[in-house]
């Protein structure tokens, strides 16, 4: 089925999503529509919605309403690998790893299942040229090669953090869903981070669900916000930092003052670094 | 050093394993009235290995692998007694049918948290043991499966009181799917596995088809440990309801937690250990060798298996293996 979207530019397309808990709309009519090579920024205030609609895109959670297009086909039906497999890809805002392997081996199996090889029973993982000398150049960009052969359970938190991005780069995404990509990520080890999401292929789509304002003004050229379940408004950078509703949610709120415009650093307090 | 002669060097022979099988092969020869044992361990030690693939590798609990022990050993004995005779032919049906019934019985672990899987697979060795019992007809009953006699291995080797064929036989048989296991737990399949049982989540987010791994793992251990049953079946002669019994299945996961889940070896080395214990203590104390059993566990769960293997290390710095 094609989307019925006029833009045949839109990579991906949320349309009337709603999800519902019980009492409680979590997803309020969102629709959202990303264009080939957008830095898009999702932004919003805590409980606001933004990890219930990424659960919604990458098929985690079942929309109560609404469709998904990619790429003008429908993927709403489709198992969350199998929206992997279409090119949509996520990180997430606590890492998920696989802790008893060594980031190379991650990232060696990563693109083996990529490439269609995550069904070979007889070869030996990193048999593949091809796919090791795609792990050597991820190893590198992402400054793994000199941990790649620790075991993931041991490493620095940058680093970790580190590797949970180039997980999802190693699928070759043609949407990448970032998930606060710097949330508890030290000062320090932040440029390096900071450097990478940059430097990704302008042909790749990106949503970027971020709290550091700074990081996000500095990326995205289009920014959607959620409130309450619900878009907000949308517009770019410029008219977003201008918009009297969005200053009154971030701003009119004492207690929200500190949780939503944390200038930088109030992220890193979210997630304690298990190391 | 180069990523993949990093990730090629993981799967390079270590020096113990060829070692290892030089030992195993050279024991019925040199032990010859232990080869029964030692055919014994084998069996054990193929039966543990497959609940490895599940347990250790895919991180899938279950308290019921014993069904499938079960399904090869009946199924091989019952083709002996009523269709040929051939091991090898026998050993492949048993194996057919154990597969079988792991990939029917796959869907039912796919869902759920380890209590449920705990639970289902116990149901499922519970509804296969009082099928072994009610069709009388077919299985013998409680009374087993008697009369099964072998024909020749490869028309040639016969299978005699002093159990030296019967020894070869299953170690051949344990070698070959050990190497095959060895291979598959290598792969990039394998990996996926890993993945899976490491982050479930996130083993999803980078396209892994989870529940095909799930049931394809579970069914692939069910036909090995369907041939380690069928080899049972076939170097005894008999097949009885206590094959089922969940004793069995409790049995091989204690023998895989003594040996150390998710490397294989574990199956075997659990195997030795609790074999040649239960083997040594019953003759001292033949009422009373679990006591011991249980003793030994109770020390090696508390002092840990590293620190137990390499009691050298007992005052140097803690190290992760």
């Amino acid at each position: 089925m094609k989307a019925p979207s006029s833009h045949h530019d839109t990579v991906l397309a949320a349309q009337g999503l709603v999800k519902r808990f019980g009492g409680i709309t979590a997803t309020d009519n969102v629709t959202l529509n990303l264009k080939k090579g957008a830095r898009h920024a999702l932004i919003g205030p805590n409980g606001a919605g933004k990890t219930t609609l990424i659960n919604l895109l990458t098929g985690v959670l079942e929309p109560t309403e609404g469709r998904i297009f990619l790429e003008g086909q429908e993927i709403s039906q489709l198992a969350p690998h199998q929206r992997v497999r279409r090119g949509l890809v996520r990180t997430f805002q606590i890492n998920q790893l696989f802790d008893s392997m060594t980031p190379l081996e991650t990232l060696a199996l990563t693109v083996s299942q990529h490439r269609g090889l995550g069904a070979k029973w007889w070869q030996p993982l990193g048999a593949n040229k091809d796919v090791a000398a795609r792990c050597e150049r991820l190893l590198e960009q992402f400054h793994l090669t000199s941990v790649m052969d620790q075991p993931t359970r041991v490493l620095a938190y940058g680093k970790r953090r580190l590797l949970e991005i180039a997980i999802a780069l190693a699928c070759e995404p043609r949407v990448l869903l970032l998930d606060e990509p710097v949330a508890g990520v030290p000062a320090g080890e932040r440029e390096e981070l900071l450097h990478t999401v940059a430097a990704l292929p302008s042909d790749v789509s990106v949503l970027l669900i971020e709290h550091d304002m700074d990081l996000v003004f500095s990326f995205a050229t289009r920014m959607t916000v959620l409130v309450n379940g619900a878009v907000l408004t949308e517009g770019t950078p410029e008219e977003i930092s201008s918009d009297q509703r969005v200053k009154a949610v971030y701003l009119g709120h004492g207690d929200e003052i500190n949780e939503s415009i944390p200038m930088g650093r109030g992220a890193a307090n979210q997630e304690a670094p298990h190391v | 050093m180069s990523a993949q002669s990093v990730l090629l060097n993981h799967r390079r022979w270590r020096a113990w394993e060829p070692a290892l099988w030089l030992v195993a092969f050279a024991a019925p020869l040199v032990l010859s009235s232990h080869a029964l044992i030692v055919n014994e361990i084998a069996i054990v030690a193929l039966f543990a290995i497959s609940l490895d693939l599940v347990l250790g590798y895919t991180g899938i609990v279950s308290l019921g692998h014993a069904a499938f022990f079960g399904m090869g050993a009946y199924s091989a004995a019952l083709f002996a007694k009523h269709v040929m005779p051939d091991p090898l032919v026998g050993l492949a049906v048993g194996i057919a049918t154990s597969t079988l019934l792991g990939a029917l019985c796959s869907a039912t672990i796919l869902r759920g948290s380890d209590l449920t899987r705990l639970m289902v697979t116990l149901g499922v060795g519970l509804i296969l043991l009082e099928l072994a019992n009610k069709l009388d007809w077919l299985t013998g009953g409680a009374d087993g499966l008697q009369g099964v006699v072998m024909g020749p291995l490869l028309g040639t080797f016969t299978f005699g009181l002093d159990g030296r064929t019967a020894a070869y036989y299953s170690l051949v048989v344990v070698l070959i799917l050990t190497l095959l296991a060895r291979r598959f737990v290598q792969s990039p399949m394998g990996a996926t596995l890993k993945a899976i049982r490491d982050n479930r989540l996130r083993a999803m987010a980078i396209g892994i088809p989870v529940n095909a791994r799930l049931a394809g793992v579970y069914t692939v251990a069910a036909g090995m440990a369907g041939a380690a049953g069928a080899l049972l079946a076939q170097t005894t002669g008999f097949a009885s309801l206590d094959l089922f019994e969940f004793h069995r299945s409790a049995d091989v996961m204690l023998i895989l937690v003594v040996g150390g889940t998710g490397w294989l070896y574990g199956g075997i080395a659990g195997a030795i250990v609790f074999k040649l214990m239960q083997d040594a203590i019953s003759a001292i104390t033949p009422q009373y060798w679990t006591f011991w059993l249980g003793l030994f566990l109770v020390v090696l769960v508390m002092v840990g298996r590293d620190r137990l293997v390499r009691p050298w290390n007992w005052f140097g710095k803690g190290r992760a293996r």
